[in-house]
């Protein structure tokens, strides 16, 4: 690491140990950065259980968010896979949930944003990428190879195109977790420069205050559109697996 | 030239991939609304794709910050 001076604007994004655990060589140290896992685990826990507990009829104001997360993610899969693809939607759920919660509560001043490492979004982004595979072959077998010689094209074609999609194919779990990770952490670098500038220019640090508030909203927008893109590309990589185009 | 400076510079340069990403997602949003004032009852339905574009876009650039980030941490 270069000289950052302790509280400069990549503090934010430092690993603290809260208790050191090593098991077999492997360092599983429970961090700052579990225990706001732990958070959003336990938030989305909260929110999906006792937002459906009393299950009238006519939603009350909690049960209508649980409903419209629910029937938000359904049509998005309904949309993109067809019905055949709802026996994914535990799946994209929880991790539309999981992304959304982590983007959601590292915007809480003093928190920390687990989505701006990329060690946890490449794990999350590679799942999806074993998934796809796995089900694709599993589903069509060898057909699935089809996926990167799409019918209808003149024969010369082919040899240039098999190439590309097999490249652009293996490239999906590192595009996927590195514009989550660069987002998260481009944002909140951006905040945090913008706030030294508070205090750097006294008294029209006013200025730099306005600039930071909005800057805030649309980290608020980028928290849940960037969630809202990790699970729609998901599902269209899904399609691929289920529909083979 | 010190190593230090080139690699300051180098940082600088990556940064210029998020010009790239600045007219696309101008491009984008431009074209959208272009297309949704000529036909506003087609529009809402195309507001994934219009969602999926930007990030899209958005990611390209986002890679040259990487590099950048790269470049200056290691």
């Amino acid at each position: 690491m270069a000289a950052t001076e302790d509280h400069g604007p990549m503090h934010q994004f430092e690993i603290i140990r809260y208790k050191d655990i090593n098991i077999g060589g492997y360092d599983i140290s429970f961090t700052n950065s579990s225990l706001m896992m732990v958070i959003a685990v336990v938030a989305i826990l909260l929110f999906t259980i006792l937002s459906m507990r009393g299950r009238s009829i006519i939603p009350g104001r909690m049960q209508s968010l649980a409903e419209l997360s629910y029937e938000f993610i359904a049509g998005m899969i309904r949309e993109n896979i067809g019905t055949g693809g709802l026996k994914f939607f535990p799946f994209v759920f929880s991790l539309f949930m999981f992304v959304l919660f982590l983007n959601l509560i590292g915007l809480v001043p003093y928190s920390f944003t687990v989505t701006s490492h990329i060690a946890v979004t490449f794990i999350l982004a590679m799942a999806v990428f074993l998934l796809v595979t796995i089900y694709g072959f599993m589903k069509h077998g060898l057909g699935f190879l089809k996926l990167f010689a799409p019918a209808g094209l003149p024969i010369y074609m082919y040899p240039i195109i098999t190439p590309i999609e097999i490249v652009s194919y293996l490239s999906r779990p590192l595009s996927l977790s590195v514009r989550l990770f660069a987002n998260m952490l481009a944002g909140h670098t951006m905040l945090k420069v913008f706030a030294g500038f508070v205090i750097a220019l006294g008294f029209f640090g006013v200025v730099p205050l306005v600039v930071i508030v909005m800057f805030t909203g649309l980290e608020l927008l980028v928290a849940v559109l960037q969630a809202y893109v990790f699970a729609i590309l998901t599902c269209i990589y899904l399609n691929d697996a289920v529909n083979l185009h | 030239m010190e190593a230090d400076a080139a690699k300051y510079i180098g940082a600088g340069i990556a940064c210029l991939a998020l010009l790239g990403a600045g007219i696309g997602i101008g491009n984008i949003f431009g074209s959208y609304l272009q297309g949704a004032l000529r036909n506003p009852s087609a529009a809402a339905g195309q507001q994934t794709n219009l969602l999926l574009g930007f990030a899209l876009t958005e990611a390209t650039g986002l890679f040259g910050l990487v590099i950048a980030f790269i470049i200056l941490f290691s």
